[in-house]
């Protein structure tokens, strides 16, 4: 070795150190982001290049080809449709219902109180999953199969305890001494808390809001189960069908297609995760 | 309703009010969560196949369903499958989840900043997204790690033992970042004279990780660890998805497909809600554990 040796530093083994925890940084950096980035890239890959036998790790001249592709492929622009819809429908409902629930369970003492909000920690733990059974039996009685309405009400559900939970601090975190205020003045109830409580809930309806979106624009397994006909699918659903139909053929295609569904979701989720984190473990709310 | 202590009749009636704010979620949780739950139950007592599903009329069988289940090998292996594969991951998410908490908490803000921006995406996708594109990278034909492993066209999807090692990577990756940015936080709630005073004192990093920050986290550690059970445990979507790109299915169900399988792949909803029925109780005693863990945290 003839490099030049690094000047002497005044804290050489702190510095040495500092180098191999930088390095377990870009590490796990590099684990993290590496499939998204490998998806993005495959998306703008002709297929020849992604058939290589040696991959290419940097952004090479590509093609918008697989985009087309995705844009005329059948029902794609059907399930954009339904998925917006479904996810707008339940964005707008969650946050009314739970806006009003976590009023009350924030605002007001009363009797069964401490059982609503314990009732909606259990029921979020409750697993989607192993309902699909009986709710598929059930839309179906209602027939509701295939329909709009009945994948919204059934998304409705799974995102209330949570924005119920969460929408429940942010309005206990707004002092009550502000309304009474407003009151004393001679506002209405109603007023006081329309003009000082909501505009400072505001964020946490944005982030809530936000949260719904997401878990309904993400939803698999309901969607595939009550949504069976190819123009009533969702996004992930018609991704899923367009993945199986490949069969490994046409990964520039399929990948196009992630990147659609997860572009929305990653920039929301970019854009409010701070605010919802503290949710899930509670530690800033206070009730 | 007692009111001997002579409180004024002002505050002992009941205001309608929080009452009516809360209809509209009772009703929609009561209608799309309470009934399927009821509606679980009584579908795994009954007798629910094919021709049921065509109207003709259930008939209550008891027990007869769960006999069944519990009689039959492939759930006791299921089952067992299901608590290791739900175990092997919260430990590595737990595990892993808690060293780049660390590592954040080393890192320059610079490097801290990339670290994080690298979780947040892992984090933010999609499941069924973050699957396909892991399906993308383990391809027989074309993928990247077979490339990287020197594998030509190994298939591994098509052995349950690599085809949980993908599961696992999956369930792993995408799990990580909550965890971490979680236990990050409750690090930095750690006060930094706590540690000067305990390296002053001479205890090594080892144990000043072993006697301080341990204990502190332990709290989070508790709820953490809970969640993530609960979630690994109902893992779905990365298993269904890779089962159809692999092929094998009876030697990869996991607890939840399985009970999808069942009931609509083999038109056995009664012994696919008796399933469903153990998995639940199974969530529901876990959470039982979780909230105790929790509520001992804050007031509810």
């Amino acid at each position: 070795m003839t490099a030049a040796l690094p000047p002497i530093t005044p804290r050489p083994r702190r510095r040495g150190r500092n180098v191999w925890v930088n390095l377990l940084g870009l590490f796990v950096f590099a684990i993290a982001a590496f499939p998204v980035y490998w998806m993005v890239l495959t998306s703008f890959r002709r297929g020849v290049d992604v058939q290589k036998a040696t991959p290419q790790f940097l952004p090479s001249p590509g093609t918008l080809n697989n985009y087309r592709k995705v844009f005329k492929r059948d029902f794609f622009w059907t399930a954009v449709k339904n998925s917006l819809t479904v996810t707008l429908i339940v964005l707008v409902a969650a946050l009314f219902v739970a806006f009003l629930a976590a009023v009350a369970v924030s605002r007001f003492r009363f009797r069964g109180r401490r059982a609503f909000v314990i009732a909606i920690l259990i029921v979020q733990m409750v697993p989607a999953e192993a309902l699909i059974i009986a709710l598929f039996r059930i839309l179906d009685g209602w027939d509701l199969i295939n329909s709009i309405i009945g994948l919204s009400l059934t998304y409705l559900a799974f995102v209330l305890p949570f924005t119920i939970w969460t929408l429940r601090g942010f309005v206990a975190n707004v002092p009550k001494e502000l309304e009474e205020a407003a009151m004393t003045d001679g506002s209405s109830r109603m007023r006081a808390f329309m003009t000082i409580t909501l505009p400072l809930v505001a964020p946490g309806l944005v982030a809530t809001g936000v949260f719904a979106f997401i878990q309904a624009w993400n939803e698999f397994i309901f969607a595939l189960v009550v949504m069976n006909k190819p123009d009533k699918q969702t996004l992930p659903v018609w991704l899923q069908a367009f993945n199986e139909g490949a069969k490994g053929t046409d990964w520039g295609g399929v990948m196009a297609g992630s990147t659609l569904m997860a572009i929305p979701v990653v920039i929301f989720f970019l854009l409010v995760q701070r605010r919802v984190v503290g949710g899930l473990t509670a530690g800033a709310v206070k009730g | 309703m007692e009111h001997a202590d002579g409180i004024t009749p002002r505050r002992r009636r009941v205001r309608p009010l929080p009452y009516v704010l809360l209809v509209p979620a009772t009703a929609i949780l009561g209608l799309m969560l309470g009934y399927p739950i009821l509606r679980l139950v009584t579908l795994s007592l009954q007798k629910f196949g094919l021709k049921q599903q065509f109207g003709a009329a259930a008939d209550w069988v008891g027990l007869k369903n769960f006999r069944s289940i519990f009689a039959d090998a492939e759930f006791w292996m299921v089952l067992r499958r299901t608590v290791v594969f739900c175990a092997v991951n919260v430990v590595l998410t737990m595990v892993l989840g808690l060293a780049i908490a660390v590592l954040l908490k080393r890192l320059g803000s610079k490097m801290r900043l990339l670290v994080t921006l690298g979780l947040m995406l892992a984090w933010s996708m999609p499941a069924l997204a973050s699957t396909v594109i892991w399906q993308w990278i383990f391809d027989t034909q074309y993928g990247i790690a077979n490339w990287a492993l020197g594998r030509q066209g190994e298939s591994w999807l098509s052995n349950p033992l690599t085809f949980y090692f993908v599961a696992t990577i999956i369930v792993v990756w995408m799990g990580i970042p909550f965890i971490a940015f979680t236990l990050y936080a409750g690090l930095t709630q750690i006060p930094d004279e706590m540690m000067e005073a305990a390296s002053i004192d001479g205890a090594r990093p080892w144990q000043r990780f072993r006697d301080i920050v341990i204990p502190s986290l332990k709290p989070l550690l508790l709820i953490l660890t809970s969640l993530s059970v609960l979630w690994d445990f109902r893992v779905f979507t990365q298993v269904y998805v890779l089962q159809r790109a692999g092929g094998i299915t009876r030697d990869t169900n996991l607890l939840g497909v399985y009970a999808y399988r069942t009931s609509f792949g083999g038109n056995h909803f009664d012994k696919g809600a008796a399933i469903a029925i153990v998995m639940v109780t199974i969530t529901v005693l876990l959470t039982v554990f979780y909230l105790r863990s929790m509520t001992k945290q804050e007031e509810l």
